[in-house]
């Protein structure tokens, strides 16, 4: 009990369930959207650092299982099935298929040519997206309402999109932490520091990094989905390389690797976004210097900031 | 698909590929020899247009406005390099992206703070407005033929510069082993700063020459830079001639696939599914060349690191 106290998740997600009780004493609405906008960020944050964290492999093309969500609740909308359990089931096949085909070519490369190549995937989704006149093209399509559960109407209230929100986010953190505790996941932290050894002990790096690529996408695509349904809009601009970059930059200011810092990161970035915008019409001239000082003071974000917090209260690190 | 249509596509497509090339070429050796992955590099393409808009404005001449243009990149890109991009060399490439990646937002702001969010535009030189007949009914813009050329003529300056001259040579060195030359006595970090702030210089260039066709405006940089990527991964990173041959092939092919793409695929498909088909694919063609070139060469076409 007392290890589970000092995780700062645990903290974390017993501040996030009080948000709707707070979000009552102000603009309700609003704070309630932001939140929830924040939280499926930080899902697909989450799922980023699975790969980006534990097995190096930088995805600058990760939006794309974004747009595959939502475009699967999109389009299943148009045909008439607003089911959202038959919806994610369809989100999740497509993104394994396409996790699965792009990494097979993308995971022969690496380093800076990992990165471009899975730039390149993203982007072909993206103009799909673009070429799709069925569904919008490149403005895109409205929702007319949220999908349903199991034929009830239960998302429509905005209170019980959050918590579904955050239940899928404290779901996702633990099996992302389970996952990462296995053998499979030591493999992976194996790979990404030393791959010829790996090999040379028997690990095939490539299957390993595959495997963690589809969990990756098909944890992204679900917070596609519910991405469409907390805006009620679907569109390619979900899926620009600007989106892929943003998810990249939320989990380095988090700090990668812990999971918990790619969430953190995730609420800040969009928060802070939030907060900027109100007190300046230039706000992009605060957001832009802040990255570049988090980046050049390099302490591996707010992560490594509550660490060493944590460190001077415990004289011992977490992870 | 008449003579004329095709020979202007391909001018079009030899125009795209010079000026990815002028891009191309200074990220890929920012890339190649420092390692660095400078997401801003499209932002200096931009600054330069810009600076462009408003020398040539000041000034009232073209040739004034891009001769003050020149130096002007050129300072600017030093002085990020001392600010910003000195402390990340060999620094992780992650906090390389998060930092380039801030500089754009800061910049794309920046320039909409000081020349306003509405586009500019520039003023085409005299000398070389109007067009000239190629062949019969197809009249090509002189400027645009000036472009190519000019293009070419520094695609071939920068070949000598790199094969030929001392610091070509260390530049070369440096691509494929640069703790290697650094051993050897070279002072890496004064190669690094010529090397970044020549490469900045050239992305300011392409801006200024291509300001007169293009409208002037914040985030002009984003999507060019992403074109660029792809050129110098197909390229090969660290690779001018690389750079050079893919950045033609990128050119040509996205130009003549948005063009006659479509109608190609008519003589496959009926009519309606083909226009719908050929838009779709014309866009994805670049990527699809790119994956494929990284499934047959992961490292590009013309590797330089062993």
């Amino acid at each position: 009990m007392k290890r589970t106290l000092r995780s700062p998740a645990v903290w974390l997600f017993l501040a996030l369930a009080l948000v709707p009780l707070a979000a009552k004493l102000g603009a309700e609405g609003y704070l309630l959207s932001l939140a929830t906008r924040a939280l499926i960020f930080a899902i697909a944050a989450l799922s980023l650092d699975l790969i980006l964290g534990y097995g190096a492999l930088a995805s600058f093309g990760h939006a794309a299982f974004l747009g595959i969500g939502s475009y699967a609740v999109g389009i299943l909308a148009a045909h008439g099935t607003g089911e959202i359990v038959l919806q994610l089931a369809v989100a999740m096949v497509a993104a394994i298929l396409f996790a699965a085909a792009t990494s097979a070519v993308s995971l022969r490369t690496s380093g800076v040519y990992y990165i471009m190549s899975t730039l390149a995937f993203g982007q072909m989704l993206y103009f799909l997206g673009v070429s799709l006149s069925a569904y919008g093209g490149d403005d895109g399509m409205s929702l007319a309402g949220r999908s349903r559960v199991l034929g009830t109407a239960f998302l429509e209230s905005d209170g019980a999109l959050y918590y579904v929100v955050l239940g899928v986010l404290v779901a996702f953190y633990a099996g992302a932490r389970r996952i990462m505790g296995s053998r499979f996941g030591r493999v992976l932290s194996g790979i990404r520091e030393n791959p010829v050894r790996m090999r040379a002990i028997g690990f095939e790096p490539f299957r390993y990094q595959l495997v963690a690529c589809v969990i990756a996408g098909c944890m992204c695509a679900v917070a596609g989905v519910l991405l469409a349904n907390q805006t009620g809009f679907v569109s390619p601009a979900y899926m620009t390389w600007q989106r892929s970059g943003e998810l990249m930059v939320m989990v380095i200011l988090g700090g990668i690797g812990t999971l918990w810092g790619a969430i953190l990161g995730a609420l800040a970035f969009l928060v802070l976004e939030e907060v900027l915008s109100g007190l300046t019409e230039h706000w992009k001239l605060i957001l832009g210097p802040l990255l570049v000082m988090v980046a050049l003071s390099g302490r591996g974000g707010i992560a490594g900031v509550v660490a060493r917090v944590q460190r001077l209260f415990h004289g011992r690190g977490v992870r | 698909m008449s003579t004329a249509l095709l020979l202007v596509q391909v001018l079009n497509g030899l125009q795209l590929g010079v000026l990815l090339f002028l891009i191309a070429a200074g990220l890929t050796l920012v890339f190649g020899v420092m390692d660095f992955i400078n997401l801003a590099h499209g932002v200096q393409y931009m600054i330069g247009a810009y600076l462009a808009a408003m020398f040539v404005a000041w000034t009232g001449s073209f040739w004034l406005g891009l001769a003050l243009t020149l130096p002007t990149a050129l300072a600017f890109g030093l002085l990020l390099e001392v600010l910003i991009f000195r402390r990340l060399y060999g620094r992780d490439h992650l906090d390389q992206v998060l930092a380039t990646f801030g500089l754009i937002i800061f910049l794309n702001q920046a320039v909409k703070v000081l020349w306003g969010a509405a586009p500019l535009s520039v003023p085409m030189p005299e000398l070389l407005s109007g067009s000239v007949r190629l062949m019969d009914g197809l009249l090509y813009p002189v400027y645009r033929l000036a472009l190519i050329t000019v293009g070419l003529c520094s695609a071939l300056g920068l070949s000598l510069l790199i094969s030929k001259t001392r610091v070509g040579m260390l530049v070369r060195a440096g691509a494929s082993n640069a703790p290697m030359v650094s051993a050897l006595g070279v002072d890496i970090g004064r190669l690094f700063m010529i090397v970044f702030g020549f490469g900045a210089m050239l992305a300011g260039f392409a801006g200024a020459i291509v300001a007169p066709i293009l409208s002037v405006e914040p985030g002009m940089g984003d999507n060019l830079l992403i074109l660029t990527f792809v050129v110098i991964v197909i390229g090969g990173i660290g690779s001018i001639r690389g750079a050079f041959i893919a950045a033609l092939l990128v050119g040509l092919i996205d130009t003549l696939g948005r063009a006659f793409g479509p109608q190609l695929l008519r003589l496959m498909m009926e009519p309606a599914a083909a226009n719908q088909t050929g838009r779709s694919l014309a866009p994805m063609l670049i990527y699809i060349l790119m994956a494929a070139v990284l499934f047959f060469r992961p490292s590009g076409l013309f590797p330089v690191r062993q």
